[in-house]
């Protein structure tokens, strides 16, 4: 089942066409260049706390930014890309994990954490899987559209089940995304269950599929279940680096980054994406300018 | 004859329903007896799935969206498992990210009548343990008008120790000073309706005492006067209807003892757990044990 192919759609970067290309690229070629900085400053030992790194995974919101905008956001750990592509301002990031007063919490909240006030990106308590019924509520209260993201591993938490129950019986305007690198820290999925959450969410009556992490695809079911929300969406999706920390457990099963640059050049935009991961490169050598060369 | 505690409570819920935009969430609260009469049938009012997990994160999101929800549990011993979101985001979500989260925590303590070792007690003092929420165990009208009106004009989650048998008082409770006094006993929760029983007994036998209903547990701020009559009294006591061991009792005994140099003893319920015969049951001290509690403690300070 776990594929890089899975229910992939022929045909869909053209479809959405060059803007949308565009604009995904640049998205999420920031978040890539902002998270590969973050490392260089771990591997130079600047952090004093945890880094949880979002790459692999830097598409699949800013997809979801692109397709999904102007919504409540809860997500937990790894989640930087998702406070970069909904816009957060990268600086109070950066600051926020070098524990400076001028970061997004004060220094408060850390990597796994985070929040982005402008972005309405609320942050986690570190209870894994806690922002899905908290998602819920925010939007039972308000009835404004709201992205719940989970990984694989918190999908599998008790509050997951009654919320997604609740959300169906309520249809409160939720996108559920489950982040699925099929592990727990280490431990793969099928070691932990044997049940697949699309079919529970379906089984409550929440429209879901089970995808690969093609930005294009991410975006077209969002788009499809934006009309009538609730529901979930699984990503098979890859981690590049560690649960915590900036090491590899070797090659990852696929490189999802390459493939995006294969569409961009297909659609004949490959002058332009490299021109902008030039600047974004620059952006974020700027960025990272001043604590870098403390070490 | 004035409003009762719990026709109080419906009113101000009421209120806060229909003119202030809030919610109230709960299990069941549209049942029976709506919960001992203390629930509006009124708009805003969110009967929630049978979770104990997810539900508090239900209330959390509402608050974040500014709704000031009313979180109802109708046995405060499931609390245990409703704390997590309410303790470690509704509490420290302002420290952490300057976001508060207002709810206003009706936790309903019952016991006896083999409700069993779950749902019966009050456990408001794990909640002390816990910083960025305030603790209150209103009994009167008046109480809890002072509690709501914290809530309103804060932005603090506050979590409300209720106890059942204060939803029939129609009286407020005002501390009582003597001069000479042997002993002055703070109160907490249903605790104070027994103190108030064992009093007469204790004035019949000689003993004087001095009665401090104890609304607020935390923060926890006597009166000038509640402290200058520990001062003068032998000895201090403070009961309760939680735990004594570990339990808020003997922190705010502690907190008393350091505050004036008095000896100040606790009485709480007793450690062991709770069975269903009456017999077996573990319930907030009974007027007898008070009395014969005070009368330990002033004849061996003798």
């Amino acid at each position: 089942m776990r594929s890089a192919t899975l229910g992939q759609i022929p045909g869909l970067p053209q479809e959405f066409g060059n803007d949308f290309a565009r604009e995904l690229f640049r998205r999420g070629n920031f978040a890539r260049h902002f998270e590969l900085k973050v490392k260089e400053a771990y591997d130079k030992k600047i952090f004093s706390i945890p880094i949880y790194l979002s790459l692999g995974s830097e598409f699949n919101s800013a997809a979801l930014s692109l397709s999904f905008p102007d919504c409540l956001i809860f997500g937990q750990h790894r989640c930087h890309s998702l406070y970069l592509n909904y816009g957060g301002k990268p600086e109070e990031l950066r600051d926020e994990l070098l524990g400076l007063p001028s970061g997004c919490s004060g220094g408060m909240s850390g990597s796994n954490a985070i929040q982005g006030r402008d972005i309405k990106m609320f942050g986690h308590s570190g209870l894994m899987g806690e922002q899905i019924p908290i998602a819920v509520g925010a939007a039972l209260a308000s009835s404004k559209r709201t992205l719940a993201i989970c990984g694989d591993a918190s999908v599998e938490e008790d509050y997951i089940y009654p919320s997604l129950g609740f959300t169906a019986t309520r249809k409160l305007p939720v996108l559920f995304v489950c982040e699925d690198n099929d592990l727990s820290i280490l431990t793969k999925t099928e070691v932990r269950r044997n049940w697949s959450p699309v079919d529970v969410a379906r089984s409550l009556g929440i429209p879901a599929v089970d995808i690969t992490d093609d930005p294009w695809l991410i975006a077209h079911h969002t788009k499809q279940m934006s009309k009538n929300l609730p529901g979930f969406i699984n990503i098979r999706t890859v981690r590049v680096l560690w649960h915590a920390g900036v090491g590899t457990d070797g090659l990852p099963e696929w490189d999802r980054y390459e493939w995006i640059r294969g569409q961009l050049a297909y659609l004949g935009l490959g002058n332009e994406m490299e021109a902008m991961d030039r600047e974004n490169k620059g952006k974020t050598d700027l960025l990272w300018e001043k604590q870098l060369q403390k070490r | 004859m004035g409003k009762t505690t719990a026709e109080t409570i419906k009113e101000i819920t009421r209120n806060h329903l229909e003119k202030g935009n809030g919610l109230l969430l709960g299990q069941c609260v549209t049942a029976v007896g709506w919960i001992g009469g203390t629930v509006p049938d009124c708009t805003g009012i969110v009967e929630i799935p049978m979770t104990d997990i997810a539900a508090p994160g239900f209330a959390v999101g509402c608050a974040l969206m500014g709704r000031r929800p009313i979180f109802v549990i109708r046995y405060q011993g499931f609390m245990w498992y409703n704390c997590s979101s309410l303790v470690n985001y509704a509490a420290k979500s302002k420290a952490v990210w300057g976001v508060p989260v207002p709810i206003f925590i009706r936790s309903i303590g019952m016991e006896g009548n083999g409700i069993g070792h779950t749902a019966s007690s009050s456990i408001h003092s794990i909640f002390m343990h816990s910083p960025g929420m305030p603790v209150a165990a209103p009994m009167t009208p008046g109480e809890y008008k002072n509690v709501w009106d914290h809530f309103m004009k804060n932005d603090d989650p506050i979590y409300v120790s209720e106890h059942r048998r204060s939803f029939t008082i129609d009286r407020e409770m005002e501390d009582e000073f003597v001069e000479d006094a042997d002993i002055t006993v703070f109160a907490i929760s249903a605790s104070r309706l027994n103190l108030l029983e064992a009093k007469e007994i204790l004035k019949t036998n000689g003993v004087k005492l001095n009665i401090v209903h104890s609304l607020w547990l935390k923060p926890f701020q006597p009166s000038e006067r509640a402290l200058e009559s520990l001062k003068k009294s032998k000895m201090g006591l403070v009961i309760d209807s939680d735990y004594e061991i570990t339990g808020a009792s003997r922190s705010i005994a502690y907190e008393l003892m350091h505050q004036t140099g008095k000896p100040v003893h606790a009485l709480g319920l007793e450690d062991r757990v709770c069975g269903v015969a009456p017999h077996l049951e573990n319930i907030t001290p009974p007027a007898e044990k008070i009395i014969r509690s005070i009368q330990s403690l002033l004849s061996q300070k003798k």
